[in-house]
């Protein structure tokens, strides 16, 4: 097993006839195994382009991207992908599909697990998937993919159409299952809140850069909140920054101490993605896991 | 057994809550020595956060000397919290202190705070515990 779950280096992705449409540009960072990474940025921002990218599903057109420590069409046996879509086929009844998924994965499949994933959610077995609401078909994909026992799951947007106890129940599932195989889970969302507390790593993506990653408690600690009266916060790194009167708002990286004018605070993980998204042209940060290089 | 509550709202973090809550169940007798904690996938499972937070919780009071890892077994309970019981002579002190306080026409929250005024001089906050990351 390698220390590595995701290495991209460079990489990148245009679409079109021309290859004029660029979705993903010189993206580089590295997510160590064992980590539940959050991709986060708005909409068209390259997240999906990414995971697709990783599930091998997509070439890139730049750069390269390395899987568990090898090629993603070597790795396909050992990743999961699950789609914003969740292709399932509508025919098939639920034991059909968790049959299929025994059947494609006739070494790795964990029926115990697949099974458990769906009795959770109180779905009848006998139902054909056209008949399922979106969230018990998300279910239905999330137990074909943890059925696979994989080493990385990448999710496309798996709580999108959940109501709140759905996703609370399944983000359970997801993160008893890291804990249990120590799967690293890549799942890619727009709302923050529901990440927050779940995920321990961060990629923000937007205009098809990587605009902050890193381990989240990492990235925090490099931002501060800050308040107080307007005026130069250089040598600090401003990653946006508000005056209202005579008051100063801002979200910084600090080049050391801050003087004794200003307020400072911990920014939560929120504040800390809204304030990049609202500044497109901030500096990016990559911070790298300290842990697993001293470990390493 | 201990069941944890997570309030992602309160500002404290997440790892912070589980020792907290762990100390307030030894405190309060509902856990007691040789007692298992919940394995990191039973806490992660009903509570839906990450797996490294419960391991940061455990680990903090295993270096605590509250709890002990048994490799393959789980997280058991080494001792409990000393603290005075319900009939101990601190407590009468105090009972006939907080009675003072309301003959003296002290009101509840003017108690509370003179009480963590004295409480804070006398048991300085550790600076290690306060400045919790947010993990």
């Amino acid at each position: 097993m390698t220390d590595t779950a995701i290495e991209a280096a460079g990489l990148g992705r245009t679409f079109g006839r021309r290859r004029r449409a660029r979705a993903l540009h010189a993206c580089t960072f590295r997510l160590p195994a064992g980590r539940v990474c959050a991709v986060v940025g708005p909409n068209g921002a390259g997240k999906s382009t990414l995971l697709a990218l990783a599930a091998g599903l997509l070439r890139p057109t730049e750069g390269t991207v390395t899987v568990l420590g090898t090629t993603p069409a070597a790795a396909r046996e050992r990743v999961a992908y699950v789609a914003q879509g969740k292709p399932l086929h509508p025919q098939l009844t639920v034991a059909d599909t968790l049959r299929m998924g025994r059947d494609l994965n006739p070494r790795r499949w964990d029926a115990a697990t697949a099974g458990r994933v769906v009795a959770d959610g109180d779905l009848d077995p006998d139902a054909k998937v056209r008949t399922l609401s979106g969230g018990q078909r998300t279910r239905v994909a999330l137990a074909l993919a943890l059925g696979k026992r994989p080493e990385l799951l990448l999710l496309d947007e798996p709580m999108a159409d959940l109501d709140p106890l759905a996703r609370h129940q399944l983000m359970g599932t997801l993160m008893a299952d890291a804990a249990e195989h120590g799967t690293t889970i890549v799942m890619s969302s727009h709302v923050i809140a529901e990440l927050e507390g779940s995920c321990d790593h961060l990629l923000l993506v937007g205009g098809g850069r990587v605009r902050l990653a890193g381990p989240v408690d990492d990235l925090l600690a490099a931002h501060t909140l800050v308040t107080g009266p307007a005026g130069d916060l250089a040598p600090h790194t401003v990653v946006e920054s508000r005056t209202t009167g005579r008051q100063l708002t801002a979200l910084v990286r600090p080049a050391g101490p801050l003087g004794e004018d200003w307020q400072a605070g911990d920014p939560t993980l929120e504040e800390l993605v809204l304030a990049h998204l609202r500044s497109p042209d901030a500096p990016a940060l990559t911070l790298t896991d300290e842990r697993q290089e001293a470990a390493a | 057994m201990v069941e944890y509550r997570i309030d992602r709202r309160s500002g404290v973090a997440t790892y912070l809550q589980i020792v907290q809550q762990t100390k307030q169940a030894l405190r309060l007798g509902l856990l007691e020595p040789g007692d298992k904690l919940p394995t990191a996938r039973e806490v992660v499972a009903a509570t839906a956060i990450n797996p490294n937070t419960v391991l940061k919780a455990y680990r903090e009071l295993e270096r605590e000397g509250l709890v002990e890892a048994r490799r393959g077994l789980g997280t058991f309970v080494r001792k409990g919290l000393s603290t005075a019981p319900a009939d101990s002579p601190l407590r009468a002190e105090l009972e006939t202190w907080a009675d003072r306080a309301r003959t003296a026409g002290l009101e509840r929250d003017d108690v509370a705070a003179l009480f963590t005024s004295v409480l804070d001089q006398h048991f300085p906050y550790d600076q290690n515990h306060s400045k919790g990351d947010q993990a």
